[in-house]
């Protein structure tokens, strides 16, 4: 099953590494990690995305409570939450194919954030599947570059992860 | 008061009351020798490799209840202590190391003696830091003798670059220590304590299995009183050794691969399993899908919650000290009425005592050549059973293990979790150094104790009387013992070729020697080791029987319930 793990951890070097170490290390899966600091600036905010039975999550959610630095940690996914991702894809954009990118971001509600005569570089947001799609509806030998920020993941309404 | 970094590494020391630190110096730690020079309090024991000092350390805190301490220099210096961290992290050992680092202008740079020692010890340290700024010293070393000790205790470590121990600044110790991301939860939960005592009043057959947690928190006391209340059959695990005295009646032996059939049974055959500080260790439950087949209820206590339904799922978990939840167990006995359903206890017992009277532990004697089973026996009762017995690991280990029976905690200190070779001699070391009266035998095998042979050196200059007696087989034992079971006898560079005269080698350090070849002559060597020599390092060389294999057994992967008792059985 998929699971999406939220935490908090304090903003040292090396607390990454001991994330990352932990999953290397016991042999967990991880699909995503998305790292940056909160608005308290001594604390960052990490989203991971992992699959495992639910004997391996209860033991991965264990494991990361263990580590030192880490404060909190909540898997998102047990209840109702939001998940997004940032895509930036850079698409050949010529003759014909200029105009049936534009139309197909626009559909997906992508903006174009970068025009050459050759290229556009389209910015999209939303959940995997959504990203997924895009790509799906391109013209595959036209795309350049595709960079995906990994998952950012929230709880709804009242669920909140602070200190 | 304005410090140096190195002065105010030593006044932390200080301040932490220790006493003894193990190390080796080196470039990057010069400047915290030079505080260690002056001054008194803190006394440095010079080890002869890096490795020995971590072990001695560790060696120091199993036989107390406090923190050992390890210097060592870069590079080199942190590469040789690893195996000791991780050995004392996998038994859950409080440490703290402090490593020199080059220059924090050289890191980085490929710079002599440098590797990224914070990199290469995360994954077997309970923590570790980088001290980039000589102001921060002072907090990050409370913090690390702070981790080491609470929760599940394990090895701290301190990386200290060249320029910062030589930095000044301002000194102050800190009283206190929070830390927002680190509580861990000590006092059991009340409603979970009351389900399981609930529990054990019910069973019909109830087991108690406990484990290192109970040294580690210092509740034999309580474990004792509990077990007694309850007229239960306890075991304890190879690190549990000494949790409950091993002369009583209600005691069993230790389970697993090298336990009795009796405390194997039980737990197996138990309906309701009391798991304190105890990790259902491969070693101990064998197959958990054998183990799983059986139903039975299970109650476990430990402070770590990521070491509860692991690896057996778990009926009642209660995270929490071992003392604290033990007394609360205590406390809620006395306070109520109920009581063991005393017909079910017989008849429980009665199976229990047939398992039992198959006397698994027997062992064919001889008048010819030395058993190992038999060194360890004498050993105990020429030591009165009150010795601090070290062991390295091999059959050896698994033999002073059965033999020596344990009736205190702290008293028996091996490596179970990491099965460290060379942790023998440098755990007597630090075991002697805390305990000068102490009467301290490590039992050896003549491959573990070549792997840190060269500690008879530290012994000489630091006077250390332990009796090493090294059941020398001629063989890895152990791995031999493996290849004659399961690799059709083909013993692949399991024969211990060009072995030294250990007697010799020993007084060549300046120690008492002694040979021992004949069954009849075991005794007396011990005698006189122990009371003419009383105050000097003696080595006794047993020649023991080299064919002699480790039973019972229950074979990797196996269940408790199909063990080889004896090579009859095979
Ligand atoms: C050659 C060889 C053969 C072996 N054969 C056997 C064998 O036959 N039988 C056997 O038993 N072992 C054997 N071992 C040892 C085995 O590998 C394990 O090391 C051992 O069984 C683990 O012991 P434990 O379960 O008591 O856990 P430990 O490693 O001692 O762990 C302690 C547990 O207690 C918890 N704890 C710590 N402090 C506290 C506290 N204050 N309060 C609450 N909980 C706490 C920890 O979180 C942990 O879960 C063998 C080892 C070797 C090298
Ligand atoms: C550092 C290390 N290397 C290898 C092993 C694997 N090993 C386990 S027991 C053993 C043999 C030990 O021989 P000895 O010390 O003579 O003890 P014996 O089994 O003969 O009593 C070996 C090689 C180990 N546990 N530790
Ligand atoms: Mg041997």
């Amino acid at each position: 099953m998929r699971h999406v793990i939220s935490l908090l951890i304090e903003n040292e070097s090396g607390a990454l590494s001991r994330v990352s170490g932990l999953f290397s290390a016991r042999g967990y899966n991880i699909e995503s990690l998305t790292v940056a600091p909160t608005e308290d600036a001594s604390m960052s905010r990490m989203t991971i995305v992992t699959t495992g039975s639910d004997d391996i999550i209860e033991q991965i959610t264990k494991q990361l409570n263990k580590l030192v630095e880490v404060v909190k940690v909540v898997d998102i996914s047990e209840a109702a939450h939001i998940e997004r991702e940032l895509m930036l894809i850079k698409l050949r954009a010529t003759g014909k194919d200029r105009e049936e990118v534009k139309r197909t971001a626009d559909i997906f509600r992508a903006r174009i954030i970068d025009v050459t005569e050759a290229s556009y570089v389209v910015e999209l947001t939303g959940n995997q599947a959504k990203l997924d799609a895009f790509i799906g509806a391109i013209d595959n030998t036209l795309i350049l570059e595709t960079v995906r920020s990994g998952i950012c993941g929230v709880g709804r309404g009242d669920r909140i992860l602070k200190l | 008061m304005v410090l140096t970094g190195a002065e105010i590494v030593i006044r932390c020391l200080q301040e932490e009351k220790v006493e003894h630190v193990f190390g080796y110096p080196g470039g990057a730690v010069l400047f915290i020798y030079d505080a260690l020079f002056q001054q008194e309090q803190v006394r440095h024991v010079l080890v002869r490799h890096e490795q020995a000092a971590v072990h001695a350390a560790d060696g120091y805190a199993r036989s107390t209840q406090k923190v050992g301490v390890a210097l060592v220099t870069s590079g080199p210096g942190a590469t040789n202590a690893v195996t000791g961290i991780a050995t004392a992290f996998c038994d859950s050992i409080p440490l703290v190391i402090i490593s020199g680092q080059v220059p924090t202008a050289a890191i980085g740079q490929d710079a002599f003696q440098e590797v990224d020692t914070v990199g290469i010890t995360r994954p077997c340290v309970k923590h570790n830091f980088l001290v980039k700024d000589v102001r921060d010293i002072a907090a990050t070393i409370k913090k690390a003798f702070y981790l080491a000790r609470t929760g599940r205790p394990g090895p701290v470590l301190v990386d200290i670059p060249k320029d910062v121990s030589m930095h000044k600044c301002e000194f102050e110790y800190p009283q206190e220590i929070s830390m927002r991301s680190y509580n861990p939860v000590v006092k059991g939960h009340q409603g979970q304590i009351r389900k399981a005592v609930q529990l054990l009043l019910e069973a019909r057959r109830p087991m108690i299995y406990t484990g290192g947690g109970v040294i580690l928190s210092d509740a034999a006391e309580q474990l004792t009183k509990l077990t007694r209340l309850l007229g239960f059959p306890i075991t304890n695990t190879l690190m549990g050794l000494g949790g409950y005295p091993a002369s009583d009646r209600q005691y069993l032996g230790m389970p697993g691969m090298h336990g009795t059939y009796e405390a194997n049974m039980a737990m197996h055959y138990s309906d309701v399993l009391l798991a304190v500080g105890a990790r259902f260790d491969d070693r101990v439950i064998g197959s958990p899908a054998h183990f799983a087949e059986e139903p039975r209820k299970i109650i476990h206590v430990d402070i770590d919650p990521s070491s509860i339904s692991k690896r057996v799922k778990v009926d009642v978990p209660i995270v929490g000290d071992v003392r604290e939840v033990l007394d609360e167990m205590i406390r809620q006995l006395e306070a109520g009425k109920a009581r063991p359903n005393a017909e079910a206890l017989a008849a429980w017992w009665k199976q229990v005592e047939e398992w039992r009277s198959r006397n698994c532990m027997v062992y064919k004697n001889s008048d010819e050549i030395i058993k190992p089973q038999f060194v360890v026996q004498k050993l105990w009762e020429v030591t009165g059973g009150d010795a601090i017995v070290t062991s390295d690991v091999g059959q050896h280990q698994m033999w002073a293990s059965q033999y020596y029976r344990f009736d205190k905690p702290r008293r028996w200190l091996n490596s179970g979790g990491l099965g460290t070779m060379g942790v023998g001699m440098p755990y007597a070391m630090g075991a002697q150094l805390a305990n000068p009266g102490a009467t301290v035998a490590c039992v050896t095998g003549e491959a573990s104790i070549q792997m840190n042979i060269q500690e008879l050196s530290t012994c000489k200059q630091f006077r250390l009387p332990i009796k090493i007696c090294n059941l020398n087989n001629r063989y890895l034992g152990m791995v031999r013992q493996w290849q004659e079971l399961f690799h059709g006898g083909r013993y692949s560079e399991s024969y211990m070729d060009s072995l030294p005269d250990f007697a010799k080698l020993a007084e060549a350090y300046g120690h008492v020697g002694i040979r021992v070849d004949k069954p009849a002559d075991v005794e007396p060597a011990l005698r006189e080791a122990f009371t003419k020599h009383k105050n000097e390092l003696v080595f006794l060389d047993f020649q023991v029987d080299p064919t002699e294999n480790v039973y019972p057994m229950v074979q990797g992967g196996k269940g408790l319930t199909e063990m080889i008792l004896s090579a009859e059985d095979l």
